[in-house]
């Protein structure tokens, strides 16, 4: 789970890292008021769950009650890379000596957190990753030594820090490997941690992900889910706990295990066809959970076929078929469907099907076959 | 010969009392799995269809001398009995169990890793069938025969997919192994590939990769420099869209690493043939094998 901005900086703050103090507004009233409380200059910020956002305005600094109003306005509502903003969080500007960059990272690969650290932080870290590596210093931590105070030395000296700083630096380094154990994250990331004139460390900014599979052990964090960034599709999956993504295309796609899919929406575009989502059933998907994903699938307008594409191992090709039946009789589908059971009860499930004479339902026996029928039925 | 589990396989069901644990139990001994034990705390001295119940992984271990053991408790209390599996000697754990939180996964591993503990498959995975010997896990045993591929893959739904193609062109399986799509899995492709590589049963392998993680790359630069074995491969999730990405530091770790082109590419690069679908990954193995 990512989280906006001002939430991860108040994730961070739990954990003593110090943050600008700021506020979260959701109108032009809201933001005023807050930017009044916080005093002149204040920065505007738009909360979106993605990055570059300063680049495309959505960053601006108010000297004053009417440049807040004004900047909130603008940002307010704004479309950052397909994102509406809904909330902009005020706080107060921050005198900048220096910029750097630290940040952990679940790293799969090595299967360890790794932590960077850069004295080059700002917008262009990705270019100072790819141009010289070097600028960026890396250390891997055991996961079960934890983050040591010389890892912590060794990474401000290796980057370079101001040595006035370097023991702040390290602090700063520990309090955030504390959150990102704690409180059970992907990444947190800070850029730019940022050196005040009068030498204090200061985090700027704040990207954060979660891990969903920990939420259970932390219900605080498991409220700060924004709806309103989810596509009203993909919330309806999630209340129905169904895999859901939502593409651009206009065929519906349902299968049951994530690979079985991905593999189903390649198969689907190597014969022109293009997929109008992402929909897994699961493992032992009940009838039930086959009407829901009906139901979600269709939802979207732009849906004209749909393909199943089942290969039952847990899940039972006849719970499949039962489902796709009383889908039908609960919301009477006008687009058609391809069908393809295989698997655990495969032959039942086909028959279910065919008794039950559903209107524009087809059957296919492989993937290839189901996928060049609907990409025809689909047209 | 198969690898992972056979004929010598003893097998220690953790979870064993649960709906879904004595199911697959039960349903892995129908199959011919040597199942000796089941633990659960507080249920010792209980029996599942004949099958001892223990409140500890010693004591089972210690009474019926089982070597593998298969996970099948909730999440929350998972990472906690793989610990005490290889604490108690089990040499293999095979974890079925699905949504682990990613740090206790870390931490099991590293763990593990560290006493020479016991081999990890899974979290996450359908567990692993070695055809006519025995079958620990998930896996729908009736779609698969005995043969010489070897199956290594990410993704349940999509192994049975390809082994059943396979079964239709009349090849069979040495092993399937499921290693679980999660974030740190016990066992890597690498680390079953070599298991194949030296089991004089398997000759083909076959591999089944998605989108995400560098595990494919892992396997490419193995098997150049390792695997004189064929290789097959299949990666799924050409037309998934990139995630949105937070933040600069997963770019900063991969790179372009992850997509299912930057994989198929470099299994290429080293000899691997990728078939473009399931199908053709069956084709491509039939005609090498035929």
């Amino acid at each position: 789970m990512d989280l906006l901005e001002y939430q991860g900086k108040q994730l961070l703050a739990r954990h003593g890292i110090p943050v600008p103090r700021g506020k979260v507004a959701a109108t032009i009233d809201e933001a005023a008021a807050a930017a009044n409380e916080i005093g002149y200059a204040c920065a505007v910020k738009a909360q979106v769950q993605i990055g570059g956002r300063g680049k495309l305005g959505g960053i601006k600094i108010a000297g004053d009650e009417a440049q807040a109003r004004e900047h909130a306005g603008a940002i307010l509502g704004m479309d950052i890379r397909g994102l509406t903003v809904h909330e902009v969080w005020i706080e107060g500007a921050s005198e900048i000596a220096s910029e750097y960059y630290a940040s952990i990272v679940f790293d799969r690969s090595a299967k360890a957190a790794l932590v960077m650290l850069s004295t080059r932080g700002g917008m262009d870290i990705e270019q100072v990753a790819e141009e010289t590596p070097e600028a960026i210093a890396t250390l891997h931590v055991d996961p079960l030594l934890g983050f040591q105070p010389f890892h912590g030395r060794r990474l401000a000296y290796e980057a370079g820090v101001d040595a006035d700083v370097v023991r702040g630096v390290g602090a700063f380094l520990a309090a955030l490997y504390a959150t990102f154990v704690e409180e059970e994250a992907m990444l947190v990331e800070v850029n730019p941690l940022v050196v005040t004139p009068e030498r204090a460390l200061v985090a700027l900014d704040a990207k954060v992900t979660l891990d969903d599979n920990a939420l259970y052990r932390h219900p605080e964090n498991a409220e700060l889910r924004d709806l309103s960034a989810e596509d009203p599709q993909e919330r309806m999956a999630k209340e129905r706990h169904l895999t859901y993504v939502k593409l651009d295309g206009d065929i519906g796609i349902l299968g049951n295990g994530a690979g079985l899919v991905m593999s189903t929406l390649d198969v689907v575009a190597q014969h022109g066809g293009a997929p109008a989502n992402f929909l897994d059933a699961g493992g032992g998907a009940k009838a039930e959970a086959i009407t829901a994903a009906v139901e979600v699938i269709l939802s979207n307008p732009k849906v004209t076929a749909v393909l199943f594409n089942i290969f039952g191992g847990i899940t039972r090709c006849d719970e499949v078929a039962r489902g796709l039946i009383e889908a039908f009789e609960q919301i009477r589908p006008d687009v058609p469907f391809v069908v393809r059971l295989d698997g655990t009860n495969g032959s039942l499930g086909r028959e279910l099907l065919e008794a039950a004479k559903l209107p524009n339902v087809h059957g296919a026996s492989t993937m290839d076959e189901a996928a060049a029928l609907v990409v025809e039925l689909a047209k | 010969m198969s690898v992972v589990v056979d004929r010598d396989t003893r097998l220690c069901v953790s979870g064993i009392t649960g709906r879904e644990g004595s199911f697959h139990a039960l349903n892995n001994r129908r199959y011919g799995t040597n199942v000796v034990a089941g633990v659960t705390p507080g249920k010792g001295g209980q029996d599942v269809e004949g099958i001892p119940v223990f409140n500890t992984f010693r004591e089972a271990v210690a009474e019926s001398a089982a070597n593998t053991a298969m996970i099948f408790v909730p999440p929350p209390f998972a990472a906690d009995s793989i610990l005490e599996a290889t604490d108690a000697g089990i040499a293999t754990i095979i974890a079925i169990t699905e949504g682990i939180p990613a740090h206790d996964e870390l931490r099991v591993y590293t763990e593990l890793r560290r006493a020479g503990g016991a081999r990890l498959i899974g979290p996450n995975c359908p567990g692993v069938l070695s055809p006519g010997k025995a079958n620990v896990g998930i896996i729908p045993a009736d779609f698969f025969r005995e043969g010489n591929v070897g199956v290594v893959s990410r993704s349940g739904t999509l192994t049975y997919q390809v082994g059943n193609e396979l079964a239709q062109r009349g090849l069979g399986n040495s092993s399937i192994v499921g290693i679980g799509g999660d974030p740190v899995p016990g066992s890597s492709f690498v680390d079953i590939i070599a298991l194949f590589e030296a089991d004089p049963e398997t000759e083909l392998i076959v591999m089944s990769g998605e989108i995400g993680g560098q595990g494919e790359e892992e396997a490419a630069d193995y098997i150049a420099a390792n695997v004189s074995k064929p290789v097959v491969a299949y990666i799924a999730g050409f037309t998934a869209p990139p995630g949105k990405t937070m933040g600069h530091a997963g770019a900063i770790v991969s790179g372009t690493h992850g997509t299912a082109a930057a994989k198929a590419a470099a299994l290429e690069a080293h000899g691997v043939r990728v078939g473009r679908t399931p199908t053709e990954v069956a084709d491509i193995v039939a005609s090498m094998l035929g």
